[in-house]
This record gives C-alpha cells, sequence and structure tokens, in this order.
C-alpha cells in the first residue's frame, strides 16, 4: 500500500548504491517514504527493510530515534515554533500561547481540517532571528503575533504552495551523480591500498 | 592464560600477561582483557548491568565506573570498554567510585517500579543484589515514575515489562549479536527509549529464552516460569541437555519436585551459556500429566496398569518365545534418548542375549562409521579457517551449534563454505554457499573444490566438515559420496559429525548400533514387513513417527508379533504393544551423556521419578534378571565403571566422576576413510519437482508436543517453493495443492520461499495437520513430486 | 559599519578581514558561475599543483581549528589516522545544533561551493576516498543548496573521477539527518550515517580517527573548519595566520542571540575580539536592548557555563576561556539582560539537553528529565528550598566533583575552570546539569525568593519513617 512507488524505488536504489554499506541509506529512505505519504507507514518500513537488507525491528529502532519521521498522517503543514533559549528570551512561549489560540489546538495537535499541526521544537539554528518558527521546515524569522497570523492566511489561501511544499518534503532539489561521473561506493573491505594520489606527487 | 601467584618466585614472563593492581593488590590480566574481566578473578566486585562476558561492550549503564591512575591524576573510565595496560593503577572503592556508583544505582531506580514482591526476578535480581551492595540506601525520587502497559507479550513465550527495563541492552544486543535475529530494538530516545518488536511482529527467535536469562532485572519473563516459583525455594543442579546432540550445559531447577526452569550455563567448550528454546522449555514435557507413571500390558480392553513384576515377567516371556527362533527374530530400536550408562545396560543386555539387531539411529542419520574418521571439535571446527557445511540446517536441528559457527564466521575470520539443496539458517553468513539438486552434491562439491578460488582459501589453514544428513528424501549415501569427494581434494580434512539425536554417538560407542553385519533400523523393518521379525523392542523410540517411510513402517508393525516399549509417553508405536515400561525421563535420572563431538559430561537426577517410572539401565538390568541374566551391575556406579572399563571409547573417562562441567572427550581413533565413488542419478523430469525433506525446530516432537507453551508454536505443514516455480504453478501464495507421486498424494499448501531453489520443492518433516511421509519411499534414491493445482 | 543582507538573513558584514564569508555579499553567491568569478576552485587547483603530504603540512602550521565545539586542530586530527589502514573516509558535520550557534547553517545556504571545495581540499591531503556530507535534517534550504551545487560540481568535473583531469578521484555523498541533537557528537554522527540510531559511542576504542565509520579511520570535521580550506591555499599560511592569534589564527564565525540591540552573525578575528566587543561594539551588537544592564552570557553555546559582566573582557581564545570556568563551544553567545527570569531560562536549556539525550548512559537519560522536573517545579512556583540542593546532588551524578563556573567577584567566587569529570560518555548529560549550576551558583537568590521552605521533603536519610513513607520514596 505505502510501499515505495516504482518511481521512488528508483530514487531509492540510486541513493543505496552510494553508500559502501546499503543501512547508511535508511534515513535518506525514510525521508523518502516521508515524502511520498506524508509519513511513514508500517509497510514502508517493512519496503525500506528489504531494500536495505535489515529487519523491520532494526527500520524502526532507527526511524523512532528521530524527531522529524511521523509514524501517523498529521497536517499538510508542521508548524514548529522554537522554544529554546534564545527564541525563548525574545518571546517564543508568547508566539506558541497565540499560535494554541489562532490554530485552536495545543502544541502537537492537528487541526481538524488537517491542515496544521503545531509543535513546540528545540533550537533551528536561526538563533539571532528570535523568535522564529518552521513550516515544513522553511524558516520564518523574527516572527510576530501579527505575522504568525498572516503566515496561517497565507497558508490557508494557498499562497505559499510553490515555497512551502507539503509534509514530508524536505530539499526540491536531489543529488545526482552521472553514472560517468562518479567514482562509486566499495565495500571498505575490498580496499587495501592508499589512494592514487597519495604517491609524493602532485596530482596535477 | 594460567593464572599465577605473583609473589611466587620462578615466574615466566610471558608477553601475553599483563601486570596491574586493583585497589592496590597484584592481578595478573591477559593483553587486551578488560579490567572488569581481571577484576573477576580477585574478590573485588565491580556492579555491573550492561557487561555482559560472551558479548561486545557498550558501556551504557555506567554502574562499571572504576577510576584509573593517569598522569593527570585519577580518571574515572567503565571498567567493561577499558583494556589492562602494564602498570595500570586501578581503584574499584574510592570515594568518588562510590559515589558515582550509588549515583548510578538511585538513578537507575528512579524510575525502576517497586513491585519487587511480584516480579519473578526478586531474589536473584543483579539490580536487587547490588541496590544492596553498591546502591545508596534511599531514593530522593519523588516524582511520579515512567509508565508503560506491563507486560506485554512479545512472543509466544516472552514478555516485556518495559516499566522494570533498565535500558542496558543486553537484550537487543544478544538478538542482534549473537541470535541474529535482530527483532527486538531500543526505540524512540532518551527518557522515552524502549525496548520494543516492530509492530504486531513477534520476537520469534529460536533463542528469545537466552534474552530472558542474561536480563538484569525483571523485564523480560518467561511464560513457562513466570509466577511459578521463588528464588529461595528453587534447588538446582548442573546438568547436560539431551534434547539435541549439541550437549549444552544447563541446570535443572525444580521447586517442589517439579521442574520449573532450565538455564545455560556458561561452558567455553559448547555452549558459552545459551540455549535454544526447544531445549530451554521442553522440560515442561517431564511434567506432564500424560507421562506414563505406571507398566502397562496389553489386555482385552486396551493396554491396562499394572505391576513392575507382571510386566517384567511378561516382557521376558515375550523376548525368550522370540529368541526361540533365533536371535535374528528379535530386534533393538533406540537408545539415543538415554544416558550412556542407559545405552549400555541394554548393550549388554542383547549381547547376553545374542540380538545383533539394534540400531540408536531410525534411517534418518548416517553410517557411525563418520565417527571414524578424524575428528574435530566444536572449538576446533570454530577456529578453523574453512567450515565446510555438508549438513542439516545447524539453526533448525542443532541450534546452539549454529550459534557457534555464525559466531565463527561473523567474529573470528572462519569461512564457512556451504553445499545445501536449499538456503539455511548460516547461508547468510557463509562466505560461499553452493546449491545443488539432491543426489548431485558429489558433483557439485567435486565441481566447486577445483574452482581455483576455493583452493585457494582451503590451503589457508584447518579445514573442518560439518557432516550430517541434510535431506530426508535423498539416499544417505549421496552425502557420504559428497564426503568422497571433499577427502579427495582435502585429505587431511576433519569431521564434526552432526547427528542430531540427544545421545546417539553414546549409544553407538557401547553398541546401540547393528552388529556383526546385521542391517541397519531400516533393513530391520524390511525384515519385519517380511514377517522375519517377532519381538521389537523400542527403547524410547517411536518408528511408526519418526521413520521417513510410513509405509514401511505400517507393513513392519502388522507383521511383528510382539512389541516391548520402553518409554516416558504412549505413543503411536506403543500404543498397540505388549508391554510397556514407564521410563525415568531427564531430569529423573543420574548419568552420562555424549554430544555430537564426543564430549561426555554428566546428566543429574533433580526430581523424583513420575509415579513407579525407573531409568532405563534398571529396566535392562531387571528384565535381565527375568530372563534369567545377571548384568553383575547393582549401582549406577558399578555400571559407569564397567562401562569405562568395557569400552574403549570411554576410558577417558574411567577414573573421573566429569565434576568439571566441560566434561571430557571420548577417546577417538580414525581408522576410516571415505574415498570418492560414481555416481548415477536419475535425471529429474521437468515437470516435477525434487524433494528435500527436513526437520525444523518446533515440530511433532514428543517432548515439544507434550511441553504447553511450545505447542501452540509448532508450524503447520506446508510445502515451500521458488517464488518463480510458485507462478508457474499458477496459485498464489498458501493455496492447497496436491503433491503427489505415482499413486500417492498430500493435500496441503504451498508457500513462496525465495531460499528454495528452482525445480526443487522444501516439505518440513513432521508438522501439524498433513503427514507428509507417504510421499517418501526409503528406497528409492531420490523423491521427484508433482504439484498440481486441486480442481 | 556593519551591512546586514536579505539574501543572508541573520548575517553581519563588517570591515574584517572574510576568510569564510567573502561572498555572502551577493544574492547568488550560491551558484557555480559566481563561485568561479570569485576565486572558486582556486584552492583546489593549487592544492593539486602540489603532492598531498605537503598540504598536510600547511593545514597544520596554519593551525586551523575545529570549530565544531572542541577546537582541536584539523591539521592534527587528520594526523592521527592510522598510516596503513585504508580506505579512510571524510564525514563532514553539518549537523548544527547546538543551541545559540548558527553558521554552518549560512556556509551551507551561502557558499556550498566553498564547503565542496573545502571537503576536496582535505580529501586530498588526508587521502580520504568517500566524502559524507551529514546535513541536518532541519535545513531543507541547505541540503537544496549543497544539492545543487553537488550537482553542478560533478557536471563541471570538480567533484567525482579524475578531478580536474588528475589522478585524484572522489565522491562526495550528500546525507541528511532527521532531528536529534545528539548526532551532532562525532561518534553519533557516525552511528547515523550508518543507519543506526545516534547513540554516541566510547572513545576510546572507537576514536573516529582510528575506528569510525565502518570501522575505518574516519575524519570528522565541521563545515566552518572546512570552508576555512580554499582561503588557506588561495591566500598561503602566512596571510593565514596573520589574522587572529597564534594559538587562534584566522577569524571565526560567531552568532550573538538575545537581548542585543542588533542580534546577528559575525565573522570575527580569532583570538582577540573580546566578549565586551561583540555585545556592545558598534560594529557588532551595539549594546544591551533598550539600553539595560547585562545580567549574564552563555559564552560558547547551550552547554557552556555563563558569564557575567565580570567576564565582558576576556577575548575569544580558548587557553583564556577555559580557565576562566567556561568554553567557547561552538561560537554562540546568548546574552540576558535584567529582566531575565534566570531560573525560567536555565529550564528552556536543561529542558532541550533532556529531551535530546539520546538514552544510552543512565546518568543522562535518567538524571537530565530529573534535573528537569525538579527546575520546573522550581519555575513553576511548587518547588521547595530542599530542591535546589536537590538539583545540585543530581547534578554530581553526573558530573562528580567541582563544576566550572566563572568568577564573581559580587558573590565572592573564584572561577572553577573548565572542563568537568563525567559519567557519561557524551557531554549532552553534562550540558543539561551546566546552565542549572551556572543559574544556581551566579543567581542563588532568584531560586531562594521562588521556592518555599520545607523540611518534609526527604532529601536526605530520614531516620523518622513516617515523613519517607507518605511520598513515596524508594
Amino acid at each position: 500500500m505505502s510501499r515505495l512507488t516504482d518511481k521512488n524505488l528508483v530514487i531509492a536504489k540510486e541513493i543505496i548504491a552510494r553508500y559502501p554499506r546499503q543501512k547508511s541509506a535508511l534515513i535518506p529512505l525514510l525521508h523518502l517514504a516521508q515524502e511520498q505519504s506524508g509519513y511513514i507507514s508500517r509497510e514502508a518500513m517493512v519496503h525500506l527493510g528489504e531494500l536495505v537488507g535489515v529487519t523491520s525491528a532494526e527500520v524502526y529502532g532507527t526511524a523512532t530515534f528521530y524527531e522529524m519521521f511521523r509514524f501517523e498522517p498529521i497536517g499538510k503543514y508542521l508548524v514548529n515554533i522554537c522554544g529554546t533559549m534564545s527564541c525563548a528570551l525574545m518571546g517564543a512561549h508568547e508566539l506558541m500561547h497565540h499560535a494554541e489560540k489562532r490554530l485552536g489546538v495545543k502544541a502537537g495537535g492537528t487541526t481538524q481540517d488537517g491542515m496544521f499541526t503545531l509543535a513546540h521544537a528545540e533550537c533551528q539554528a536561526a538563533c539571532t532571528e528570535a523568535p522564529c518558527l518552521q513550516v515544513n521546515y522553511r524558516y520564518r524569522l523574527r516572527v510576530s503575533t501579527a505575522d504568525l497570523d498572516n503566515l496561517i492566511d497565507d497558508l490557508e489561501a494557498g499562497k505559499l504552495s510553490e515555497e512551502i511544499p507539503a509534509h514530508g518534503v524536505l530539499a526540491k532539489v536531489r543529488q545526482h551523480i552521472a553514472p560517468d561521473r562518479g567514482v562509486g561506493a566499495v565495500s571498505p573491505e575490498l580496499v587495501d591500498q592508499a589512494p592514487a594520489w597519495l604517491n609524493g606527487k602532485a596530482a596535477l | 592464560m594460567t593464572i599465577v601467584d605473583p609473589t611466587a618466585e620462578n615466574i615466566v614472563v610471558d608477553p601475553n600477561v599483563v601486570n596491574i593492581t586493583i585497589n592496590d593488590k597484584p592481578v595478573l590480566a591477559r593483553k587486551g582483557e578488560l579490567i572488569i574481566a581481571a577484576a573477576d578473578r580477585t574478590d573485588d566486585f565491580i556492579p555491573r548491568f550492561c557487561y555482559h562476558p560472551r558479548m561486545s561492550s557498550v558501556g551504557m549503564c555506567r554502574q562499571c565506573l572504576v577510576e584509573v591512575e593517569t598522569p593527570r591524576g585519577p580518571m574515572m573510565v567503565v571498567s567493561c570498554m577499558t583494556p589492562v595496560a602494564e602498570g595500570q593503577i586501578v581503584r574499584t572503592a574510592t570515594d568518588t567510585v562510590k559515589k558515582a556508583q550509588e549515583g548510578v544505582l538511585e538513578l537507575l531506580l528512579a524510575n525502576h517500579p517497586l513491585d519487587c514482591p511480584v516480579c519473578d526476578k526478586g531474589g536473584e535480581c543483579p539490580l536487587q543484589d547490588q541496590a544492596f551492595s553498591h546502591g545508596p540506601g534511599e531514593s530522593r525520587f519523588v516524582e511520579e515514575k515512567r509508565h508503560y502497559e506491563k507486560p506485554i507479550a512479545i512472543s509466544e513465550i516472552v514478555y516485556l515489562d518495559r516499566e522494570r527495563c533498565i535500558l542496558c541492552d543486553r537484550c537487543t544486543r544478544f538478538a542482534d549479536e549473537v541470535a541474529g535475529d535482530p527483532l527486538i530494538s531500543f526505540t524512540s530516545r532518551g527518557n522515552d527509549t524502549q525496548v520494543l518488536t516492530f509492530p504486531d511482529e513477534p520476537f520469534s527467535s529460536y533463542f528469545s529464552g537466552n534474552t530472558v536469562q542474561i536480563c538484569p532485572v525483571g523485564a523480560l519473563t518467561a511464560k513457562p516460569y513466570r509466577f511459578k516459583a521463588r528464588p529461595w525455594d528453587i534447588e538446582q543442579t548442573e546438568s547436560t541437555c539431551t534434547s539435541c546432540s549439541v550437549g549444552c550445559r544447563i541446570v535443572v531447577q525444580s521447586s517442589r519436585d517439579e521442574l520449573v526452569r532450565f538455564q545455560g550455563v556458561d561452558i567455553d567448550p559448547v555452549n558459552w551459556g545459551w540455549l535454544c528454546d526447544r531445549g530451554r522449555y521442553n522440560f515442561e514435557s517431564v511434567n506432564s500429566t500424560e507421562r506414563l507413571i505406571a507398566p502397562l500390558i496389553k489386555s482385552d480392553s486396551g493396554l491396562a496398569t499394572t505391576s513392575w513384576s507382571i510386566a517384567l515377567e511378561s516382557a521376558a516371556r515375550i523376548i525368550r518365545t522370540a529368541l526361540a527362533s533365533g536371535a535374528d527374530s528379535v530386534a533393538i530400536l533406540g537408545g539415543a534418548r538415554g544416558t550412556n550408562e542407559d545405552a549400555f545396560a541394554w548393550a549388554s543386555l542383547a549381547d547376553q542375549l545374542g540380538i545383533t539387531q539394534r540400531d540408536s539411529q531410525l534411517g534418518d542419520g548416517l553410517t557411525p562409521e563418520i565417527f571414524n574418521l578424524e575428528q574435530a571439535t566444536i572449538d576446533q571446527t570454530c577456529a578453523a579457517s574453512t567450515i565446510i557445511l555438508l549438513s542439516p540446517d545447524l539453526k533448525e536441528e542443532l541450534p546452539v551449534l549454529y550459534l557457534r559457527v555464525r559466531d565463527a564466521a561473523q567474529k573470528r575470520k572462519s569461512r564457512i563454505l556451504e553445499f545445501t539443496p536449499r538456503d539455511s539458517g548460516l547461508t547468510p553468513y557463509a562466505w560461499r554457499s553452493v546449491s545443488f539438486e539432491p543426489g548431485r552434491q558429489a558433483q557439485v562439491v567435486r565441481e566447486t573444490l577445483e574452482t581455483q578460488e576455493i583452493q585457494e582459501q582451503i590451503r589457508r589453514g584447518e579445514v573442518v566438515v560439518v557432516l550430517g544428513r541434510a535431506n530426508l528424501a535423498e539416499n544417505e549415501s549421496f552425502t557420504l559420496h559428497a564426503l568422497g569427494e571433499i577427502f579427495h581434494a582435502i585429505p587431511n580434512a576433519k569431521v564434526l559429525p552432526v547427528l542430531r539425536r540427544g545421545n546417539v554417538r553414546g549409544a553407538v560407542a557401547v553398541g546401540l548400533t547393528p552388529q556383526k553385519n546385521s542391517g541397519d533400523a531400516i533393513d530391520i523393518l524390511t525384515k519385519a514387513a517380511a514377517g522375519k521379525i517377532e519381538c521389537l523392542i523400542l527403547l524410547g523410540s517411536d518408528p511408526l513417527a519418526d521413520v521417513a517411510d510410513s509405509d514401511l513402517v505400517a507393513r513392519a508393525f502388522n507383521r511383528t508379533r510382539s512389541v516391548i516399549s520402553i518409554d516416558t509417553f504412549i505413543n503411536s508405536s506403543n500404543r498397540n504393544a505388549d508391554v510397556v515400561l514407564p521410563a525415568a525421563a531427564f531430569a529423573e535420572k543420574t548419568g552420562t551423556t555424549t554430544n555430537l563431538e564426543g564430549r561426555i559430561s554428566n546428566v543429574t537426577q533433580q526430581i523424583t521419578p513420575r509415579g513407579t517410572c525407573r531409568p532405563d539401565w534398571m529396566i535392562a538390568t531387571e528384565l535381565g534378571l527375568s530372563l534369567g541374566i545377571d548384568l553383575g551391575v547393582s549401582s549406577l556406579d558399578e555400571l559407569h565403571q564397567k562401562m569405562t572399563s568395557n569400552i574403549p571409547e570411554f576410558s577417558s573417562c574411567a577414573n573421573n566422576p566429569i565434576i568439571n562441567s566441560d566434561g571430557v572427550l571420548m577417546v577417538s581413533e580414525a581408522s576410516a576413510t571415505i574415498s570418492r565413488a560414481s555416481v548415477v542419478l536419475v535425471d529429474r523430469n521437468s515437470y516435477s519437482y525434487r524433494l528435500i525433506v527436513s526437520r525444523t525446530m518446533y515440530d511433532n516432537a514428543q517432548s515439544t508436543t507434550t511441553s504447553p507453551s511450545l505447542v501452540g508454536i509448532i508450524t503447520k505443514s506446508a510445502i515451500y517453493v521458488n517464488p518463480l516455480d510458485l507462478a508457474r504453478i499458477g496459485v498464489v501464495d498458501g493455496t492447497n495443492i496436491r503433491v503427489g507421486i505415482a499413486d500417492k498424494s498430500i493435500v496441503l499448501p504451498v508457500n513462496a520461499h525465495s531460499g528454495v531453489y528452482r525445480g526443487t520443492a522444501w516439505l518440513p518433516y513432521n508438522h501439524t495437520t498433513v503427514d507428509v511421509r507417504p510421499l517418501l519411499d526409503i528406497t528409492s534414491d531420490v523423491v521427484d513430486v508433482r504439484i498440481e493445482q486441486l480442481h | 559599519m556593519s551591512t546586514t543582507y536579505s539574501h543572508a538573513p541573520g548575517f553581519v558584514a563588517g570591515d574584517r578581514p572574510k576568510i569564510v564569508t567573502s561572498r555572502f555579499e551577493f544574492a547568488d553567491s550560491f551558484t557555480l558561475e559566481r563561485y568561479l568569478a570569485t576565486n572558486g576552485y582556486k584552492g583546489l587547483r593549487a592544492a593539486l599543483s602540489r603532492p598531498a603530504n605537503e598540504i598536510h603540512d600547511d593545514v597544520k602550521s596554519a593551525t586551523v581549528l575545529g570549530r565544531g565545539g572542541a577546537g582541536f586542530p584539523a591539521g592534527t586530527k587528520w594526523g592521527l589516522t592510522p598510516q596503513q589502514v585504508w580506505p579512510k573516509y571524510l564525514v563532514v558535520n553539518g549537523d548544527e545544533s547546538e543551541p545559540g550557534t548558527y553558521k554552518d547553517r549560512l556556509l551551507m545556504e551561502r557558499d556550498p561551493h566553498q564547503l565542496i571545495e573545502g571537503c576536496l581540499i582535505a580529501c586530498y591531503a588526508a587521502g580520504l576516498s568517500q566524502c559524507f556530507l551529514y546535513i541536518r535534517g532541519e535545513m531543507a534550504l541547505a541540503q537544496e543548496r549543497v544539492a545543487a551545487a553537488l550537482n553542478e560540481a560533478y557536471a563541471a568535473g570538480y567533484v567525482g573521477k579524475n578531478i580536474l583531469g588528475s589522478n585524484f578521484s572522489v565522491d562526495i555523498i550528500l546525507h541528511w539527518g532527521a532531528g536529534a541533537y545528539v548526532v551532532g557528537e562525532e561518534t553519533a554522527l557516525i552511528e547515523s550515517l550508518e543507519g543506526n540510531r545516534g547513540m554516541p559511542r566510547l572513545k576510546p576504542p572507537f576514536f573516529p580517527a582510528v575506528n569510525g565509520l565502518y570501522g575505518q579511520p574516519t575524519i570528522v570535521n565541521n563545515v566552518e573548519t572546512l570552508a576555512n580550506l580554499p582561503w588557506l591555499l588561495c591566500n598561503g599560511v602566512a596571510a593565514y595566520t596573520a589574522v587572529g592569534t597564534k594559538t587562534s589564527p584566522g577569524t571565526r564565525m560567531v552568532a550573538v542571540s538575545g537581548h542585543v540591540k542588533r542580534p546577528g552573525v559575525f565573522e570575527i578575528i580569532n583570538g582577540t575580539t573580546t566578549f565586551r566587543d561583540l555585545i556592545f561594539g558598534e560594529e557588532f551588537c551595539g549594546g544591551i536592548r533598550d539600553d539595560k544592564q547585562l545580567k549574564a552570557f552563555v559564552p560558547g553555546g547551550g552547554s557552556a557555563p555563563w558569564f557575567t559582566a565580570d567576564q565582558l573582557d576576556l577575548p575569544f581564545e580558548a587557553s583564556q576561556v577555559g580557565p576562566a570556568g567556561s568554553m567557547l563551544g561552538s561560537g554562540a553567545v546568548i546574552v540576558m539582560d535584567e529582566t531575565t527570569d534566570i531560573p525560567a531560562a536555565a529550564l528552556t536549556l536543561t529542558h532541550f539537553y533532556a529531551h535530546e539525550s539520546c538514552g544510552k548512559c543512565t546518568p543522562c537519560r535518567e538524571g537530565g528529565t530529573w534535573l528537569e522536573r525538579i527546575l520546573r517545579r522550581i519555575v513553576d512556583g511548587d518547588g521547595t528550598d530542599a530542591d535546589l540542593q536537590q538539583l545540585l546532588e543530581v547534578g554530581a551524578m553526573i558530573c562528580p566533583g567541582d563544576f566550572p563556573h566563572a568568577a564573581n567577584a559580587q558573590l565572592g567566587l573564584t572561577a572553577v575552570p573548565f572542563p568537568y569529570k563525567m559519567t557519561t560518555i557524551c557531554f549532552v548529560g553534562p550540558s543539561a546539569f551546566a546552565p542549572v549550576h551556572s543559574a544556581l551558583t551566579l543567581f542563588r537568590s532568584e531560586f531562594e525568593s521562588r521556592v518555599t521552605k520545607r523540611v518534609t521533603i526527604p532529601v536526605t536519610a530520614v531516620s523518622t519513617a513516617k515523613t519517607v513513607t507518605s511520598v513515596g520514596a524508594h
């Protein structure tokens, strides 16, 4: 059902091939599964386990360690309001209270229409621009309560759909290595010599 | 390494020995050894939870912190991950260390529930004990503790109480590192971390019971023991498991004269403390209410209870009558289930009566000649640079040997070269796994061993062949032909024979094996089917259920006038016997047993035999007396003495009471050779499937079906084919299909299995619901079946 | 004097040497076109025209300090790998998430090619055969920009097979996380890159340089560290060490956040710039907001013990900040003015570290949460005076012995130098205690005025059993 689609399977295989060990691809593949469905389903985890050669329990163990992965559907827009020190000093709590009121849900909740999930987040690395928030991991900086209202309005009106894709989509650009350009991943067991350029001579 | 008194004068300096001090006392340690392991040889116990000597260290519970002197003053390190170093000064009880240890214990107890009074671990709990010995004696945690649903069943056998769990990673590490079944994992993070399975996917590992044993708290409990006993009510003795021939060392525990638990004992040469779940939990069978508790004799209304004297007299009369027609008209089948002494007593009795037709195998093993090849121990096997598997699936049939071989391949740089008709539990760990169609193994082995890559590998060092019967649906000679090819290419290869029945090696050694040109079990049954056997003595064997060729056995039993059975249960073969003598079961008798590598170790009585059950050896001596034969022994000790002086293989334990857990190896001499032979085999018709029939861990074995905790996990009958073949048959997974040979067929579900190769079909043996034996004909070389849709 | 760019929010340029932010003024700084037009990949070309060991020597003699937190010189780090074990890997730590810190994100978003070039120089110099560039999961734009830059660079022959036509070949694999602060710790980063739960490994035996990714020698370098290399190779060791001090050469990026007039990320001169310059200097933050009083500041990211005005004149120099009782960490200053509710501020950090505990070590997993719960009780007004002692005692289970703190003239405190002893594998556990300890040491009165006096909470062995049982102690 929510195993990877054929199209995503091609991407998945390309990602797996970049690593000397298949399991390394697990987190990028979990993101791919989340991009496909907005969350990570049980079937997706089974599928990923098959793809990288580990048990579903191992996939589950890894996946649940990381906060970005969701195992149940959430809102189309995940609004993460930072509450760590720099943001807290600059009014993050007040912003969160306002967001809770505006959206009618408590932090952690999803609006009835499935549009928004509001969440408390930890430091988002925009501390000088506090308080900050991310919508599906796209920044909004120095956010006032009025800014927040406008943001919600714009999201509801679909004005930001270009900039902010639905939950699950991270980078819109993927790395792609053309076969003739890539060196290729080699299992470490198969390498026992220093790289060619360490021969005491200039490479150029 | 020998640890010598460092104050002694003549110390030979061993480069692998490192001098350290622990709490100002000199200690000799092995290079690379961890501080905690070195300290375990002293009186200074370092508390620990996550550390386990048979698994890699993770250093996460932080309980084993000690101080080590450094140029910058004392430094706190975890002793489970810090190796010893020459001149190292370790202190395990300074104020800082004590404070740290007390701190960690208080933190571990912070969220640990106070349900010790109703916890199975209470009284034998490392957390309890170490809170007592190294804890602060109080908790200042006034907050609410973590709460989880308690307990949850994570498999048919194991329950998990996450509130009690202290997250030491022992169970999860065991499942991953040791068992290779990473079906449980830490999930979530930080204070919410829990051990869990994947949702709705059970922890169905053959080795799950080990996680319960090594859990340092009561977080993991096993159904058979839950609320059964308190540790202080338990009596225990060390013994050896005889569920299969690996011979794992165990502790047998009882309470109120009932078996309550088996725990693995860590001995270096065999099981390292691990057990399989079947061996660990099938003790329930001994407690079964279905056990035979009194002698039975045939009456008009079936079997009726009688006294020992009447039963023995009747048995003696039957044997005497049969012997009157010649010694050839009596045969003994079985004897691999008991002790060496049991088997020896019966072999002695048979000798005196002139009965030469005996076999402790039931046509599903290999010729005992393989014991006369150059032998390897388990340790030698696991140290070999090449391990050749020409054997059944060790994970299914000899589970703890599987753990050892897997460990050798994973951690010890042994390379597995596997020859197998289908993927086995060890296939994922094999350096090379070579498949063959049943019957073609000799050819495949020959061709494989000729390749340059394999030859280079073989030249790297010792080669050990793990040798056993992979397929009941082919003639045993195919395996021996393949072995001949191996010896041709590698003349100095050693053999680890893996015949699966508990004490088959001991039984063979004392003579419960065909004597003086007599035939084996199949020959005996063939003779019986021809009406040439008058009396069949079943020594703990159930041929009607166990012999692969059901048609042959049925005819044999029809034509045999009398059956005498010595057994612990009523089974299909003794249901119509003339006399049934109730035998003492495992843990109800003392003696010795021999494992597959020829290691003799003791089994010990822990509980009173049920009813009037007697050990097999005693039945033999008493039956002998009824027959006017005095075996000349009146005690087990005398019998043991006689056995060790009469049987050269056992001379190694003549004056050895075998108090050492490791046991002693039997004396073996390489006298046999197996050479290559040309094999002619009919080709498989391309429309048919060549059958592979083998056992899995949970089948209809008596000890499994009579163990309530295990009976539910016995696999249901099915046939397995390659996914592409399933498509060719034209049905979906799980559909009932017809599997037939010339004039017989059975109906059962078919499943796709990528570990089964095209053109073959795997049919697990002795599973519930469908008897697959009608398809098997013991006289044919291989079995090719048709698989068809039902119409 | 200072300039901000709308395309690089947060960054404040200044009239200072720019080693890693030289292209930030261009709105298209992240494109290959702009990069090539501004000396891009010239450092790589310079490197490849000399033997690898010479490049390694340059990095050593330039003393390029690690910018991730520990400040270990990169050249020395590269030299710690065993000589004859291959392959070796480069793992780039772009999992920036220390509270108060962001500069790696800007460097990845604004100048991804500079980072790529830095990675290539490192791989060339240290003989590393594959590079994994691990970007924090929440940084979608950085992932996008680096992916696009890698695609461009591969196509143009700067990355991959036979770089610039030489025999130097290396893949740079973009990898991204999924939300876990602890993965910023290098061994946890490796675990995560192997597809596992990001739980740190014990060093030793798992020193990445010896036993890292897939058990192979692995160099883990911070984004900013590597971003220094192209400039170094273009301009030479002498030009690099001419900036900053001998022990702390070059520049470093520092984010100043909190109650200042002009918060921002600055590229400052290493070793000489003081905290006073940063917080009050006109080219930097220009003073406390609304001209209020400075109450305290965190000098090196959320894990660092706090300073007060007494330490304002310390320069950005590890050898001075350590003895003063804190650390420079990841280049983040968080400023608190007189209006700050100190216990509540500490709680945000303690909550952060307790929340981000991986759960591996008992003291961090259990102790961090315990600290947070006691502290929350105090902030909520439900604490007692006994809780204050309890905080310190739980902290001592994570960090036994004296915990570092700053000197304070008014309180008559002398400094306890960095570092601390710890019962955990990594710094997450101690970091949960650091803000509690600083706040309680420097501002105890704020806690005392917050709690009620009670004597029945069993903080020590209580001989009268009645009081103990009533609160359910173990």
